[in-house]
C-alpha cells in the first residue's frame, strides 16, 4: 500500500529533546530540581521554628516591658521542673494521655478485629469509610459535640444515665479522658485493622484446631502478632492527646494540662511557655526510644 | 475461631458500639442545630429551621467562611506543589539524609499540636522576623498539609512503579512527553485527593491556626471559638456547627471517588 516512503532527514536534535535526554542522564540534577523547593520550605519554615522553639525556651523576658531578653539560662526550665502545680500538670497529662491510649485500644482492637476478619470482605471498604470518616469533621466541632454529651443534668449521657439514678460525668478529666479517646480512635482502628488484614486467617484456625479458646487465641496469637500496629496507633493517641489544649478547655472543667499552660502563659511569657512545651517533646522522645526497641516503627 | 459463633456476636457488637460511639454525638450536633430553644438541653423539646435561615445571614458568619477558604486555597496550593515534588524525590531517588526528609515532612502533624503551634508563632517572629498576618497562618497550614499531599502522591508512585514510563521511553517518547503523557494523568487522581484533604484539613484547623493568626484574622473555627462561650450565639454555633458535620463528608467522599484507595487519605 505504501507508495513512497519519505526520506528521513537527519537534522540535530531540538533542544527540548537535548535537554530531556541530559536530564534523564544526570539523576542527581533531577533529585536536586525535586528536592530544592520542599527542602528549602521545611527547614526554613518548620526546622527553624522547632529550633527557635528550643532556644527561645532559655531565654527569659524583661520584668518591666515583657519582651524577650535573648540571654540564655536555665531559670524557666528550673522554675517549671520545681513548681509542683506543673510537676502535677506534666503527671496529669501523661495519666490522661495513657489512659486515653488504653481505651482506645480496648475499644479500637475489637472494632478492628471485626473489620478484618469477622465482617464478609465485601463490606470492609465501607466500614473503613465509616470509621475514617469522623477524623475529617471538624475538630473543635466535634469537642462541642462532647460538651453537649457530657454536660451535667441536660448532657445526652446524664439523660441516658437518669433511668439508673446515676448522674452524668460532667466537666473535668473524666470528659476530658472520654472526648480525647473520641477524637483519637480512628488513629488507633486503622493500623490495627492494617495489621490483622496482613495476619493470615489460618493462625486463627491452627490455634482453634488446637484446642485453644477464642479468648485463649486473641492473647496468645492475635495480639503478640499485632502488637507492633498497636504501638504505632499508640504513638498518635498518646502524642495526640499529650498536646491538647482546646479539649482540656473546654469540657475540662477546671483540669489543668500542659497544653493550657502553655495556652495561658505564651502571650505574657513566651519563654516560659516555650519551656513547658518542651516536655511533651520530652516525653514524645522517650516514649519514641521506647517504642524504637519493640522495632514496631520499622513497619511504618 | 471464625467459626465460634459467640466470638463472631461478640465482636459484632462491640463494632456497633464503637460505630455508635463514633456517630452518635455527630448526629446530636446536627439535631441541635433545629433545637428551638437558645439553651441545650437533651431532648430538645421543639424544633425549628429559624436557626438556619439566621445563620445564612449572619455577617460574621460569612466574613469567617471566606477568610478560611482563603487561607485554605493557598495552603492547598503550596502543599499540592510540595508535597508532589517531596513524593517524586523521597519514592524515586535513594540520598544522603532521606530518613530524615520523610520524618521532618510527618512531624508538624505528629508532634504534640501544642508544641507545633508555639513553635510557628516563635519561629515566625524571632527567625523570620514575620508580624502575624493571615500569610502566616496560610504558610503555617501548608507546612503540615505537605504531609497529606505527599502520602496521597507517595502511595501512588509505589504503587504504579516504573514501568508505565519506561514503555513510554522504549516507544520513543522523551521525558516531558512521558511526564505530560504517562506519568502526570497516572498521579493525578492522588494529587487531587491530597489537595481535597489538605483543603478539608486547613478549614477545619484550630489548635495551630490560635497561635499563628492576629487578632482579627477570624478563620471559620476561631469564630466559633470564640462564639462557643457566648450563650446568645449559641443557636448560630449550632448550626455552624452542623453544616461542618455535614460538609466534612465531601472531601472524603470525593477523595476515595478520584484516589478509589480507601485509607486513612494520607492522615494516618
Amino acid at each position: 500500500m505504501v507508495t513512497d516512503t519519505p526520506v528521513r532527514v537527519e537534522e540535530p536534535a531540538p533542544l527540548r529533546r537535548r535537554l530531556s535526554a541530559a536530564l534523564f542522564r544526570h539523576p542527581r540534577v533531577r533529585l536536586v530540581g525535586l528536592l530544592t523547593l520542599p527542602a528549602t520550605w521545611l527547614v526554613l519554615v518548620y526546622l527553624s521554628a522547632l529550633l527557635s522553639l528550643l532556644v527561645t525556651a532559655f531565654f527569659t523576658v524583661d520584668e518591666f516591658t515583657g519582651a524577650v531578653v535573648r540571654e540564655l539560662t536555665l531559670d524557666n526550665v528550673r522554675e517549671v521542673l520545681t513548681t509542683p502545680a506543673y510537676v502535677g500538670a506534666a503527671v496529669r497529662t501523661v495519666a490522661i494521655a495513657a489512659t486515653v491510649t488504653v481505651l482506645c485500644v480496648l475499644l479500637g482492637f475489637p472494632m478492628a478485629f471485626f473489620m478484618a476478619k469477622i465482617a464478609p470482605p465485601r463490606s470492609r471498604n465501607l466500614l473503613v469509610a465509616l470509621v475514617v470518616t469522623p477524623l475529617w469533621a471538624s475538630y473543635l466541632v466535634k469537642v462541642y459535640a462532647w460538651q453537649a454529651m457530657v454536660q451535667p443534668e441536660t448532657g445526652l449521657i446524664a439523660w441516658l444515665l437518669t433511668p439508673f439514678g446515676l448522674p452524668g460525668p460532667g466537666f473535668g478529666v473524666t470528659a476530658t479522658v472520654l472526648t480525647l479517646t473520641y477524637l483519637w480512635l480512628p488513629y488507633m482502628v486503622l493500623p490495627v485493622y492494617a495489621g490483622l488484614e496482613r495476619m493470615p486467617d489460618s493462625l486463627l484456625d491452627a490455634s482453634g484446631d488446637l484446642g485453644a479458646r477464642p479468648a485463649r487465641t486473641v492473647r496468645s496469637v492475635v495480639v503478640p502478632l499485632v502488637w507492633p500496629s498497636i504501638v504505632v496507633g499508640s504513638v498518635f493517641t498518646f502524642s495526640l492527646s499529650l498536646g491538647d489544649y482546646i479539649t482540656v478547655q473546654i469540657v475540662g472543667g477546671r483540669t489543668q494540662m500542659i497544653g493550657n499552660i502553655v495556652y495561658q502563659t505564651y502571650t505574657s511569657n513566651l519563654p516560659f511557655a516555650a519551656a513547658i512545651a518542651l516536655i511533651p517533646v520530652a516525653i514524645m522522645v522517650v516514649y519514641l526510644a521506647l517504642v524504637r526497641r519493640t522495632g514496631a516503627l520499622d513497619t511504618l | 475461631m471464625r467459626g465460634s459463633r459467640r466470638a463472631r456476636w461478640t465482636f459484632g457488637a462491640m463494632m456497633a458500639l464503637g460505630l455508635a460511639f463514633v456517630y452518635v454525638p455527630l448526629v446530636v450536633i446536627v439535631i441541635n442545630s433545629f433545637n428551638a430553644s437558645t439553651v441545650f438541653a437533651w431532648p430538645p423539646k421543639e424544633l425549628t429551621t429559624r436557626w438556619w435561615v439566621e445563620t445564612a445571614h449572619n455577617p460574621s458568619v460569612r466574613a469567617a467562611v471566606v477568610t478560611s477558604v482563603e487561607v485554605a486555597v493557598v495552603a492547598t496550593a503550596v502543599a499540592l506543589v510540595l508535597g508532589t515534588l517531596l513524593a517524586f524525590a523521597l519514592a524515586r531517588y535513594r540520598f544522603f539524609g532521606q530518613q530524615a526528609m520523610s520524618l521532618l515532612v510527618v512531624l508538624p502533624i505528629a508532634l504534640p499540636g501544642i508544641v507545633t503551634a508555639l513553635a510557628f508563632r516563635t519561629g515566625f517572629r524571632t527567625f523570620l522576623g514575620l508580624e502575624l498576618s493571615i500569610w502566616t497562618v496560610a504558610i503555617a497550614h501548608a507546612t503540615f498539609c505537605v504531609v497529606i499531599v505527599y502520602n496521597n502522591a507517595v502511595a501512588r508512585l509505589r504503587r504504579t512503579g516504573l514501568a508505565p514510563e519506561e514503555a513510554s521511553m522504549d516507544l520513543g517518547a522523551d521525558g516531558f512527553t512521558t511526564f505530560r503523557l504517562v506519568t502526570f494523568p497516572l498521579l493525578r487522581g492522588a494529587m487531587l485527593a491530597g489537595a481535597l484533604l489538605a483543603f478539608g484539613l486547613s478549614f477545619d484547623e484550630i489548635v495551630v491556626t490560635l497561635f499563628t493568626a492576629p487578632p482579627g484574622v477570624t478563620t471559620l473555627p476561631i469564630w466559633i471559638f470564640q462564639n462557643l462561650q457566648r450563650p446568645n450565639q449559641a443557636p448560630v454555633v449550632n448550626v455552624v456547627a452542623a453544616v461542618l458535620v455535614l460538609v466534612s463528608v465531601v472531601p472524603i467522599y470525593l477523595s476515595q471517588r478520584v484516589a478509589g484507595e480507601s485509607t486513612g487519605g494520607g492522615r494516618i
